[in-house]
């Protein structure tokens, strides 16, 4: 029935106009391309308000410009226009068909409002035909990065996967201070604040992965505080589930990454960072570490800059909380290095081909 | 400006400058707001240039993370607190008692006072920049990380010198709001009252409502950080939302605050240029009562995404869209006051008359942003930068500019160069729309609002490259203003008649440059319009409610200065407290502080001081002079 609505919608002019700008956006990212039921109801609903709008606006336009070329004062023209008080009938019209033109938004916004709200996980869709639980995650958001919580008992650091064409629950709090956990192209927005927990749903319509972000002031590296989601196939996220809440492999003995993994717990990482189901998350889980399309969540992921993060972390996400190592010896790095590479959830073929030529990243670090 | 100390002899003599500084006369304060605000406004302006230097193009290193969020933050609240506010007070100082036929505000003294405190306030937050740096919280200083774990020094600034400046923008509201009940002349009734003087008086009573939920709001966000109470914090029980409550229960209601009187001098222009009463007046001020009322039943809309729930969602949205009705009775009462009208089209008047399609642009997006679900897309995006700025620069900046060209011949004896005035209008007018056209479409693109930057390939990089382009353009439109300002200042015919643009009003009743007591004889106010009125059935000039007689007058005082600066001292005092190598204890600068400014309020309690008397004599001299 979506579907249909949104077809019929684009055919008009000024959805034209819309498709047209969707153009200038990052496919995945936009909310002019809306790949889930509720961004489509967002811009759909954005739509109609654009036309009620396009009625007031040509009006006054009209209104105006006639008047400011109709009505000029001819030069030595002294006499004054006639002094009109008002009119009743004018001032009539002008109240109510507002009011008519805010009654055609005011339903839509009230039966859309509860639509929202209601969170309740769907596990096929969201006509509720569903076969067993649906999937909820626990969202929360830290300076600067995002913890999701599975309810298998697994974490996961600024990804989260979910399965394609199910209604998913979130709810979101936050650590530190208020963020806000916004994924365009798939739907709303809602805050994530400390002591409080927040619900949303989002659904995405086709495999692949999309572009989220931090929407609320929430220090110097705001602007970074990207996250990705990836939908998978519902087989596909099952297997993933399962990688995910088993016991990751211990690296081989006498390798250079069990020497990474070495590294990695006398230099205190596992202090913050989680693998598997050891560690803490202070920091991001790093149990797919590998996996990642980015380190932070937006600087590149390679080799030369994971080690230049791990060395300097302020220089690419200024006020970020991990502790630098600029001291680290080469050897150890190497090692690290090896072994975080090691770090890989068995990837099923998801939609990764859809991504892009890693423009979206930085490649360089920021504060220098 | 206007010299009379060369009309009137002073009772003492008193350098220029301590004429100033002592000054009670509510044109001269008018005047010194007008300067603060300028002076304010150009550097918000300036930050704003930086800021779009660094999203001019994408992964940009012009400024870091943190000097960005100190450079929003600034902008935002000297924008809104330190600029709109003292600018629009300059015109509701000066023009206020002119148009209802008084001699001066009801309480000069407390007049002098507002400015001082309001201006010391400005001050204390302005130089949080060399104590580690100025507020970073964005303007909104949400919870937590405006509280102690997480602001920095630069938040203490924000909510001292907020507090101390909000104390005289509270104590001039009251003034205007005595002044406008008690002071109108004989037969000025509430109902002939010009519209910027209801839309000052509607404003006043919103400051008093809406001041005091924000001194509230920012004395416990002190007791937070300064004495570690605990409202705000998660952790220890309090909660971060209520701060957000506090906060827009005050900040929506300021936007009406900021945005009416700029209704009021645009009521004011488009029928003097128009040549025409302003049409359907009474609808005009039961409008601005309704916004009034409404403008507190909206706050939430502010925080649709703080997961409040549907059922107070909907009631918000709805009484959100109900606020669009009377704003646009007041749009098509506009219209029509142009429509039939004989207009002019000089500086003034292009920017009062292009106020209003472009106030629509900015309203209906604010309609479109009060459908909870569709605001779920839109809210913290540019979007809503964009919708505001349609607001604040193309709704009050340009109310402003209308405002400043209409009275600056009455305020400074001679008019603005229109050649300039007109390059100034399109340079500002075209960049405005370049600057925030596009923002709109950011926003829907997925830009949060209050990034420092943004990266490459997400389609952003164009409309951000054009958006700053608008900026630069704006930018120099107003630097043609204050060449403008300069020029005309030397080159510019005096203006010596008192009814330049054959407008409707009393104002422009008095003589120009205008005399310290404003009307030798209070004049009778016959009908709306007064001036007007008595061009048609009269000769021309108003009629004398009173036979001449002695004057009354205030005498200036120091003493609003000295409390001003002893304000700034225990706040400057109070900030100490939270900083690490303080030089000296800071109770050795707040008791000081307290003393000066208590001291001083009791040196007005007990020192009689009954002004003094203009003679009829003397009158009768100084008129002579003046025509």
């Amino acid at each position: 029935m979506m579907n249909k609505h949104t077809f019929m919608m684009r055919l008009l002019p000024l959805s034209f106009i819309l498709l047209l700008l969707s153009g200038c956006g990052e496919e995945r990212l936009t909310a002019l391309d809306p790949y889930g039921p509720q961004a489509e109801w967002i811009l759909d609903n954005l739509i109609l308000s654009l036309y009620v709008m396009a009625v007031v606006i040509i009006v006054v336009f009209a209104l105006y410009f006639i008047a400011v070329v109709k009505f000029r004062r001819k030069p030595g023209d002294n006499e004054y226009p006639k002094q009109v008080e008002g009119s009743k009938a004018l001032e009539l019209t002008w109240t109510i068909i507002p009011l008519f033109l805010l009654a055609i938004l005011a339903v839509p916004t009230i039966t859309g409002t509860y639509y929202f709200a209601d969170t309740t996980p769907q596990a096929a869709g969201s006509s509720g035909e569903g076969e067993g639980e649906g999937v909820s995650i626990n969202v929360t958001g830290h300076q600067y990065w995002w913890q999701f919580d599975y309810e298998d008992g697994f974490t996961s650091g600024n990804e989260v996967y979910i399965p394609v064409g199910e209604k998913v629950e979130f709810t979101l709090t936050a650590e530190d201070v208020i963020h806000s956990f916004w994924v365009p192209a798939l739907g709303g927005k809602i805050d994530a604040i400390p002591g409080i927990e927040n619900q949303l749903w989002l659904e995405a319509d086709e495999p692949g992965i999309y572009k989220g972000k931090c929407a609320e002031l929430c220090g110097p590296s705001h602007a970074l505080m990207d996250f990705k989601v990836v939908a998978l196939e519902r087989d596909e996220y099952n297997s993933w589930v399962e990688t995910m809440a088993s016991e990751p492999a211990e690296p081989e003995e006498n390798t250079t990454a069990s020497e990474g993994r070495q590294v990695f717990e006398d230099q205190g990482c596992i202090g913050c960072h989680a693998v598997g189901g050891q560690g803490t998350a202070q920091g991001p889980t790093l149990t797919n570490f590998a996996d990642r399309e980015t380190i932070a969540g937006v600087v590149e992921y390679n080799e030369e800059n994971l080690e230049a993060w791990i060395r300097d972390p302020q220089s690419f996400k200024q006020g970020n909380n991990m502790q630098a190592y600029p001291d680290m010896e080469d050897q150890d790095m190497d090692a690290l290095l090896e072994y975080l590479a090691s770090l890989e959830v068995e990837q099923p073929a998801l939609g990764r081909q859809v991504e892009t030529d890693g423009s979206d990243r930085i490649e360089e670090p920021q504060n220098e | 400006m206007a010299d009379y100390s060369a009309i009137i002899k002073e009772k003492k003599d008193k350098s220029v400058l301590m004429d100033w500084l002592t000054t009670v006369d509510h044109k001269k304060l008018g005047v010194m707001y007008l300067i603060a605000g300028t002076l304010f406004f150009l550097k918000a302006g300036l930050m704003a240039v930086f800021m779009r230097i660094q999203l001019m193009f994408p992964e940009s290193n012009f400024l870091d993370g943190q000097t960005y969020n100190e450079f929003i933050t600034m902008h935002g609240t000297i924008m809104l607190f330190l600029a709109a506010t003292p600018l629009l007070f300059a015109f509701m100082n000066y023009i206020i008692p002119l148009q209802i036929g008084a001699r001066d505000v009801a309480f000069p003294f407390v007049n002098a006072l507002g400015f001082w405190i309001f201006f010391f306030g400005g001050l204390l937050l302005s130089v949080s920049w060399f104590f580690g740096g100025a507020p970073d919280a964005g303007w909104t200083a949400y919870v937590p990380l405006s509280a102690g774990d997480y602001g920095h020094l630069g938040m203490d600034f924000y909510v001292i010198g907020l507090q101390i400046s909000g104390i005289g923008t509270l104590i001039s509201a009251i003034n205007f709001i005595v002044t406008i009940v008690n002071m109108r002349a004989p037969g000025m009734t509430m109902m002939r009252m010009p519209l910027f003087c209801w839309t000052s008086l509607v404003t006043s009573l919103l400051i008093v409502f809406a001041f005091t939920p924000l001194a509230a709001g920012l004395a416990l966000l002190m007791l937070d950080r300064l004495f570690g109470a605990q409202f705000f914090s998660p952790d220890s029980g309090g909660n971060a939302v209520l701060w957000q409550h506090i906060f827009w229960i005050f900040g929506h209601p300021e936007v009406y605050i900021l945005v009416l009187p700029a209704f009021g001098i645009i009521s004011e222009v488009i029928p003097a240029f128009s040549r025409k009463r302003l049409f359907g007046y009474t609808a005009m001020v039961f409008a601005t009562l309704i916004i009034a009322f409404l403008g507190f039943m909206v706050w939430v809309h502010h925080m649709f995404t703080v997961g409040i729930g549907p059922v107070t969602n909907s009631v918000f949205a709805i009484a959100t869209m109900a606020i669009g009705i009377p704003t646009g009775i007041k749009i098509f009462n506009w219209l029509f006051t142009m429509w039939g009208g004989k207009l002019t089209f000089n500086t003034a008047m292009l920017c009062a008359s292009s106020f209003v399609p472009t106030f629509v642009l900015g309203g209906v997006t604010g309609v479109m942003l009060s459908m909870v679900p569709v605001d779920y897309l839109y809210h913290d995006t540019y979007f809503v930068v964009a919708h505001f700025h349609y607001i604040i620069v193309g709704g009050i900046v340009l109310g402003l500019l209308a405002g400043l060209y209409y009275w600056y011949p009455k305020m400074f004896g001679h008019h603005l160069n229109e050649k300039l005035g007109m390059l100034m209008f399109w340079m500002f007018y075209i960049g405005f729309h370049m600057t925030f056209f596009v923002q709109h479409i950011l926003g829907l693109i997925g830009m949060p609002r209050r990034v420092y930057t943004y990266l490459e390939g997400q389609g952003m990089d164009t409309m951000n490259l054009i958006s700053s382009i608008g900026a630069f353009l704006m930018s120099a439109g107003i630097i043609v203003l204050v060449i403008n300002i300069v020029y005309s200042a030397l080159k510019s015919e005096r203006v010596v008649v008192s009814d330049p643009w054959d407008a409707r009003t009393l104002e422009w009743s008095t003589p120009t440059p205008i005399p310290e007591y404003n009307f030798a004889q209070v004049p009778q106010v016959r009908s709306l319009d007064p001036l007007f009125y008595e061009k048609i059935h009269g000769d021309g000039k108003m009629k004398p409610a009173e036979p001449l007689s002695d004057i009354h007058m205030p005498n200036g005082s120091i003493l609003p200065f000295i409390i001003g600066i002893g304000m700034f001292v225990w706040g400057f005092g109070m900030i100490m407290l939270n900083m690490e190598n303080a030089i000296i204890t800071p109770y050795a600068v707040i008791i000081p502080g307290f003393l000066l400014t208590f001291g001083s309020m009791l040196v007005r309690s007990i020192k009689e001081d009954h002004g003094y008397h203009i003679t009829v004599e003397e009158l009768k001299k100084l008129e002579k002079e003046v025509s």
